[in-house]
């Protein structure tokens, strides 16, 4: 089954008086269950991609469909629900909220898709030992290191089962232990539990641990 | 601190109008109290006067008129002169006026002898420098102070009554009569039979002319507390405007997080919504233990004003502060939930 859809995708942003063509045609497949990386050279159209499919901006033209929802059709409360119930953000500075424990993090992206009981399924708690991160969950993010911060940020982008997890860079703030730890963790969670990831990065070492490399330039894929 | 100073602010807005209310509420029930002192049950008062305002146009003769009637055991006509906005005296027959009421009490000096002799109560002498026996005091004539009674009769400045009539061209004249009965509950009967014979004359129990001092008898006092309300809204209004317009500008990135997770505008405004309650919550109730720190320090520095402390005022000025907050988090809640997720991930 195809989680995500891409055809003849183009995005054109204004700046200034200059119009920027981010994206020029972008094709794109991404079957569901497989572990994707999209590496390419800064301004090859990598974020946009992700902010796109991840429901944060429009895209101009062309066709995108994730878990059969069309977005080029998405009105802005419908692309809030897109990010609410089928995608989940993994970033590369972690963008936990500073005054919340490691939980409420978790839990408040619960209470936006409109869970608001303690109790969380199987699954999930399952994805929470694959982490590893039990322990740390009633610390707030300054107690925590930039590898319990990463996983933390994965367990909320999970917590709603998302069809797609888009990890942008999510190992660039971290060391080499913690990114091998990291980076081990959405492979179990892709393996083990059939997540479909689909990951941007500038490191070929990180790409290696995707199913699949995908190669962007000057906003199309080239390989 | 962002937040202590925008509690702070609602407190001072809240203290702000809790205070006026008191205070208006403290000086009429003042005056309420000194006119009850006199010790008098009905008051006749000229037909020009107006509110609880007097002239001295009635003549002198009416008392005896009024002494000659039945249940009438004493009368006795006071002169009024206003000096400025907050200060008139009283002209009594001396005799008369403490046979009423029960007596002046002298806390210091004596009461008048001399034509020039000024008697001020504990409060008036307190707000003006501590004034002592023998103090002169200019009101357009040199007075001298002859002695301090205790506050609640009447008024807070005496001189006798002849004295006054002549200098102020009122000879033969009073501005009000006020009647003691030999029994209380003839009041109504006796006060009938006087607006019977005095028609075009103001006649009220002193019950009836204490229920004027009330802020909705003096239209300046209601709409003067409606200015300072408007202004205590502005204020509040305005710090906590600009309060979570700094708040959401520090949490950009955070708004950008929740957007990234889903949040809708509604979820976002919600947020800030519920913080500018607690806000307006805790900044009340800190407003209203202020209220106790102004009256002490109204006690101190400015007696003449007594400040009442107003509970049934507590409801209506939590309403105007949560009011106030709401409104001036209005924008900064619909600029945040109209931020873009991207920009404001970016934000650093």
């Amino acid at each position: 089954m195809t989680n995500v859809v891409a055809q003849s995708l183009t995005k054109t942003y204004r700046v200034g008086e200059i119009e920027v063509h981010a994206l020029r045609g972008v094709d794109l497949k991404i079957e569901a269950g497989e572990f994707v990386a999209i590496v390419g050279p800064s301004g090859s159209g990598k974020s946009t991609l992700f902010n796109i499919l991840g429901g944060l901006t429009p895209p101009t033209s062309g066709t995108v469909l994730i878990d059969g929802r069309d977005l080029i059709k998405m009105s802005e409360s419908d692309r809030t629900l897109l990010r609410k119930t089928t995608v989940g953000f993994v970033f590369q500075k972690y963008n936990l909220l500073p005054t919340l424990t490691g939980g409420d993090n978790i839990e408040i992206a619960r209470h936006i898709a409109g869970h608001n009981g303690k109790e969380r399924d199987p699954q999930f708690e399952e994805i929470l030992k694959l982490l590893g991160i039990s322990s740390r969950l009633h610390h707030k993010p300054r107690a925590l290191s930039g590898g319990e911060q990463q996983r933390i940020a994965i367990a909320r982008a999970l917590v709603n089962h998302p069809a797609l997890l888009l990890a942008d860079e999510p190992t660039g703030n971290l060391d080499t232990e913690n990114s091998t730890a990291v980076l081990s963790v959405l492979q179990g969670l892709n393996k083990r539990l059939g997540q479909t990831i689909l990951m941007i990065t500038h490191n070929p070492e990180a790409a290696a641990y995707a199913d699949r490399t995908v190669t962007m330039r000057d906003g199309r894929i080239v390989n | 601190m962002r937040t202590l100073l925008s509690v702070f602010a609602i407190g001072v807005e809240v203290t702000l109008i809790l205070t006026l209310v008191g205070v208006s509420r403290g000086v009429l029930s003042d005056m309420a109290s000194r006119s009850r002192g006199t010790g008098a049950d009905i008051l006749v008062r000229a037909p020009e006067s107006a509110g609880f305002s007097f002239s001295y146009t009635m003549p002198e003769k009416l008392v005896g008129f009024i002494r000659a009637k039945p249940h009438v055991a004493m009368a006795t006509g006071t002169f009024v002169k206003s000096i400025d906005s907050f200060n008139s005296i009283t002209g009594i027959h001396l005799d008369e006026f403490n046979a009423m009421s029960g007596g002046l009490k002298v806390i210091k000096g004596r009461l008048f002898q001399g034509p020039d002799d000024l008697v001020v109560d504990e409060i008036f002498a307190k707000q003006h420098h501590n004034l002592q026996p023998g103090d002169p005091i200019d009101f357009g004539h040199t007075w001298r102070i002859s002695g301090i009674v205790e506050q609640g009769k009447l008024s807070r400045t005496f001189a006798d009554i002849g004295r006054m009539q002549e200098l102020y061209s009122g000879n033969g004249l009073v501005s009000a009569i006020y009647i003691k009965l030999d029994n209380s509950a003839n009041t109504d009967a006796v006060k009938a039979a006087l607006q019977k014979d005095l028609p075009t004359y103001k006649v009220d129990s002193i019950e009836e002319f204490v229920s004027l001092f009330s802020t909705n008898s003096v239209p300046y006092i209601e709409a003067f507390t409606k200015v300072v309300i408007g202004i205590a809204v502005l204020i509040g209004f305005l710090v906590v405007c600009l309060s979570m317009y700094t708040a959401v500008l520090e949490r950009t990135r955070e708004i950008g997080i929740l957007k990234a997770l889903g949040a809708s505008p509604g979820y976002i405004v919600g947020i800030l919504l519920r913080e500018t309650v607690m806000l307006a919550l805790v900044g009340t109730a800190i407003g209203i233990l202020m209220t106790y720190g102004t009256r002490s320090l109204l006690g101190m520095f400015a007696v003449s004003f007594p400040q009442e402390i107003v509970p049934d005022w507590y409801l209506p000025v939590a309403g105007i502060a949560l009011t106030g907050a709401i409104v001036g988090t209005l924008y900064p809640a619909l600029r945040a939930a109209r931020q873009d997720a991207i920009e404001a991930l970016a934000y650093d």
